[in-house]
């Protein structure tokens, strides 16, 4: 595998791939064989950070443990049953946004529902999972002028992934749908529904069945 | 068990601990105290362990009231300190010594005279419940104890760690006039390649301001001349260090403190040394900032 080390101050090593499936898979990696010193990470849509205690190890002996990571192929999805999020498709963006892939919005549900996400990394908030997908690209580019307020429950598209809001917040992607499951919760362990390496599929179901 | 009442709260005060580790894939950063030196240094005076939490105070005007005998010390930025009893006679305390507070004190700290955040620790720590293992608050993931208010009752757990060695230490800074600025160390990269070489340049060579528009996720700066990118693709989502210097799209860079997002999609030129994080914390806005880069 071809990575790049590039230096993210004293104690952090940044290593970046070609692919988002190549940082998926080295991820997974990590996962089976800690590298000894490395106290956290950190997984982005190349990349993945690792932060190391200067008095066990150092950033050579960091970058040369990451050389010689063994990933296996693709997305490395989990064995553990995908986690289900049951979806109302009645988005504010769903028809620009099917328009904007040539498709129609049943086509759009179809293909949103119809395959399995990845859970590659965390951020922008508590229980806010970057999910990613083998099947044919759904990429849409963020909306032009972020929304100042996105309900919680909002499930969207940007660029290659798809997310679910988990409380309400600004944000730029375009929704296509909302569902009741709640992304974050403190009295549960973990808190987030979908924590890194999760398999999702996404249901659909209709209004009524939700109860609003 | 003896106790702090919150009675008068300035800007913010929060409690914070070492921090909060292990949550980033689940979207929760550290968090924790933004001047770690100051906080250990408050930690150490009251001789709790080095996870104990205590209350990070923006800009002073915090007063508590002990319930029961407590032992403080405060440290970071320099606040003028009052002590008032329970029948009400006034004494002055000081920073970066002990201060026991009879059954009734109340401690008032002042404005600083240098500095933004002082640290107040407890003998025994602020014994808060934690929440996914810490007892910090984060502003930017609203998770934690909530920023204090009057009327807080603040619990102090029992003491652990030993006895206090020493009843003051020389304040190793922030004594007199503040500075007009700062110089902060950084080390280039992870992405600086995506900048000008007029822009690296200017990073070691430009004066910065420091922003009115500066909180515990960052401290925004100004420069003279925005930073120019030499790359303008959109740089897909990757993980921040603390203490990263992030340029967004206007090409002024900000210093990514305690509560910084785990992810960004602007490039960040350089990364702090961790003591120059903890000189970061303490800027207020008007100060300048130059960087020594390596």
């Amino acid at each position: 595998m071809t990575q790049r080390f590039l230096r993210a101050g004293e104690r952090d090593v940044l290593v970046e791939f070609p692919t988002l499936a190549d940082a998926v898979a080295a991820r997974a990696a990590l996962e089976g064989s800690p590298i000894p010193g490395v106290t956290d990470a950190a997984s982005g849509a190349r990349t993945l950070m690792l932060h190391f205690d200067q008095k066990v190890t150092n950033r050579a002996a960091v970058e040369a443990a990451v050389a010689a990571l063994e990933p296996g192929a693709g997305l490395g999805v989990r064995e553990a049953p995908p986690i289900e999020i049951p979806v109302v498709y009645d988005g504010e963006d769903l028809d620009d946004t099917a328009a904007l892939l040539g498709i129609t919005p049943d086509e759009l549900i179809a293909a949103h529902t119809g395959r399995t996400w990845v859970c590659a990394f965390g951020g922008f908030a508590p229980g806010f999972a970057y999910l990613v997908s083998d099947g044919a690209s759904l990429d849409v580019p963020r909306l032009a002028a972020p929304r100042t307020r996105v309900p919680a429950g909002a499930v969207g598209l940007a660029g290659e992934f798809s997310g679910v809001y988990p409380r309400e917040s600004p944000g730029g992607w375009r929704l296509i749908g909302r569902t009741e499951l709640p992304m974050w919760d403190l009295a549960r362990t973990p808190p987030a529904a979908v924590p890194v390496g999760a398999a999702v599929r996404f249901t659909r179901v209709n209004a009524a069945e939700v109860g609003r | 068990m003896s106790a702090l009442e919150v009675t008068a709260v300035g800007l913010l005060a929060t409690v914070q601990d070492r921090g909060r580790f292990g949550f980033l894939d689940q979207g929760v950063g550290a968090s924790g105290f933004a001047d770690r030196s100051s906080a250990a240094l408050a930690t150490r005076l009251v001789a709790n362990a080095p996870d104990a939490a205590l209350v990070e105070v923006l800009f002073g005007g915090l007063a508590v009231r002990a319930r029961g005998a407590v032992e403080v010390a405060a440290a970071g930025a320099y606040c003028p300190i009052t002590v008032t009893t329970a029948s009400g006679r006034m004494h002055h305390a000081a920073m970066y010594e002990l201060i026991e507070l009879a059954d009734g004190d109340e401690l008032h700290l002042g404005a600083p005279t240098a500095g933004l955040r002082t640290y107040v620790a407890a003998r025994g720590g602020v014994d808060v419940p934690q929440v996914l293992g810490s007892r910090s608050y984060d502003t930017l993931a609203a998770i934690g104890p909530a920023p204090l208010a009057v009327g807080d009752v603040l619990p102090v757990g029992a003491a652990t760690a030993g006895d206090p060695v020493v009843d003051a230490v020389a304040p190793p800074w922030g004594v007199g006039e503040p500075p007009a600025g700062v110089v902060l160390d950084a080390l280039l990269g992870p992405r600086d390649d995506w900048f000008t070489p007029d822009a690296v340049r200017a990073l070691r060579t430009a004066t910065f301001s420091v922003s009115p528009v500066s909180d515990r996720i960052g401290v925004r700066l100004e420069g003279a001349a925005p930073l120019e990118r030499a790359i303008t693709d959109e740089l897909p989502s990757e993980p921040l260090a603390l203490g990263s210097l992030q340029v967004p799209a206007g090409g002024h860079p900000i210093v990514f403190l305690a509560d910084h997002p785990i992810t960004g999609g602007y490039p960040v030129i350089a990364v702090l040394t961790a003591a120059s994080i903890d000189r970061a914390a303490q800027l207020t806005p008007g100060q300048w900032v130059r960087f020594r880069v390596r």
